[in-house]
């Protein structure tokens, strides 16, 4: 598959940039609006801005992850290789959207060592008996190592086991979708539709692997 | 019956004073924007000015402030009109609620059907303004405007078998796009014991600060009860049944180990998926802490003495 099946033989220059940078927008939108609303009495984002914020960093979250679990595939689709180096940048703001929409749950909507009125025992509570959370958790946990392993360096260290390790990009969409589904009152279309996506991409690699080995 | 004390008024916040503090949040709201750079400005301006006088405060704590109008008409919960708490103030422009019929009937000497206003006339419409707590941990304080359910329970002469009153919302999936799917199940239902209905605090809504409901407020006609959590609040009544059994509520039985038939506001009983020991009031950051029957403790836990809270929740 080394020449691309249409067009396109080397990434359009506006790529890397809108990747590396323009990824971090939403974020910044979300954050600065949902500080406009809480702090100077703004109405960007509704009534409940906390709410509102935490919701779409995890929709996002999860939209990265998958767009990270769709360059593989997309690149056996078009040939176009030059998408594997932006497989890395995907799957980290995966990582950094984890971890503002779990800062946005613990500081604005908690407010764990914030509000007098929530201790240490509330967040052990939330922490061990609530089950969405502790997936959600588990599932930013499971992105520390491999955020920490993605480097070039730490690529050509691990060697084999890399590979096995970041077999975990499959399980934490996972683990992020359930959340997702656990977190919802009772409407679980947009969970379920997440669930479809997520069974998409990971079905193509399993029809690709089976593919490849009765070729 | 208990008597309600009233907040003195040198406790209420005068609408002068908060109007101008929403003045000053809006002034340093746009310097806030031209800081960060967003360039877009607020509702405020559109938001329409409350009517003075805003009603009678009942329960309310210091530091308590009627939340928005804004607020109050365009995050809420009405599944009839979608799941989002934005999407009933969307979807439910144009909801006619002229003419409307309310159904009174079960177990009581004088079941009727009544036009709206017939149905109203009787009753001294009454401004109040509640609590009102969600079961999200979320809360508001509310001017309602409406008359007493006790009211209607009166003239309605339930018999002696009656124990609950059930009410339900329209059934109309033409009118109520929500209702076309199956996510709960139709019409919703809501009840409450007779005790609990004749209580002085519970308010059959027609209106907030001080004007007819909106559509997505439940217009016409909606239940209020400030001690409970908010689900109980059945909306767009069609239909007042005196019962002997406890209604199959809507929520209470589309999840039950979540939503129970009491949902009284109980900081030490926790939902499965959140703690209920503290609340965020909209429109502020500070989260407080959840009252035992949202503050209303004192005119309405007589009514559950000897019940086990954890179990009846």
């Amino acid at each position: 598959m080394s020449t691309p099946r249409f067009g396109l033989a080397t990434a359009p220059r506006w790529l890397a940039p809108l990747l590396n940078y323009g990824a971090a927008l939403p974020a910044i939108g979300i954050v600065s609006m949902a500080i406009a609303d809480v702090f100077f009495g703004r109405s960007f984002m509704g009534a409940d801005p906390i709410k509102q914020a935490e919701h779409e960093l995890g929709e996002w979250t999860i939209r990265f992850l998958f767009a990270s679990l769709a360059i593989t595939p997309l690149r056996q689709l078009t040939g176009w290789n030059w998408l594997a180096r932006h497989r890395r940048t995907l799957g980290l703001y995966g990582f950094a959207y984890g971890g503002v929409h779990f800062l946005t749950w613990a500081l604005l909507d908690v407010q764990i060592g914030i509000s007098e009125y929530v201790g240490w025992a509330d967040v052990q509570k939330d922490l061990t008996k609530r089950p969405y959370i502790v997936v959600g958790m588990s599932a930013l946990l499971l992105m520390v190592p491999l955020a920490i392993t993605s480097t070039t360096k730490m690529i050509a260290r691990l060697g084999r086991r890399w590979r096995t390790l970041h077999r975990l990009a499959y399980v934490i969409p996972a683990l992020g979708v359930i959340h997702w589904g656990m977190s919802v009152k009772k409407d679980l279309a947009e969970p379920a539709m997440g669930t479809l996506v997520l069974a998409g991409l990971l079905g193509w690699r399993v029809m690709h692997a089976r593919r490849s080995a009765t070729a | 019956m208990p008597t309600i004390p009233r907040l003195p008024s040198s406790e209420i916040t005068p609408e002068s004073a908060w109007l101008d503090r929403r003045r000053f949040l809006a002034a340093a709201g746009v310097a806030g924007a031209g800081l960060l750079g967003a360039g877009a400005l607020g509702r405020l301006a559109a938001a329409p000015q409350p009517q003075r006088p805003l009603g009678t405060p009942y329960g309310l704590q210091p530091g308590d402030e009627p939340t928005s109008y804004e607020d109050v008409t365009t995050y809420n919960n009405f599944y009839e009109f979608g799941t989002s708490k934005d999407d009933p103030a969307v979807e439910a422009q144009g909801f006619r609620t002229r003419p409307w019929t309310v159904r009174v009937d079960g177990l009581c000497a004088k079941p009727g059907n009544y036009q709206l206003e017939d149905f109203l006339k009787p009753s001294r419409i009454e401004d109040r303004i509640y609590r009102m707590r969600c079961v999200e941990a979320w809360s508001m304080v509310i001017p309602w405007r409406g008359i007493p359910l006790a009211d209607v329970v009166a003239r309605a002469q339930p018999t002696s078998q009656a124990k609950f009153v059930e009410l339900t919302t329209l059934l109309d999936p033409q009118r109520m796009p929500g209702q076309r799917y199956d996510v709960l199940d139709w019409p919703y239902v809501e009840g409450l014991r007779l005790d609990e209905a004749k209580h002085p605090l519970t308010l059959l809504a027609t209106g907030v600060y001080g004007r007819d409901l909106p559509p997505q407020n439940g217009a016409p006609l909606r239940l209020v009860i400030p001690w409970k959590y908010g689900f109980k609040g059945v909306k767009s009544i069609v239909r007042i049944r005196f019962v002997e059994r406890m209604p199959r509520t809507t929520w209470a039985a589309a999840i039950p180990s979540e939503y129970g038939f009491y949902a009284n506001v109980n900081p030490q009983v926790d939902h499965p998926r959140w703690s209920q020991a503290t609340e965020r009031r909209i429109g502020n950051f500070r989260r407080i802490p959840t009252l035992p029957f949202n503050g209303y403790a004192d005119q309405v836990a007589s009514m559950y003495a000897g019940m086990d809270l954890r179990r009846n929740y």
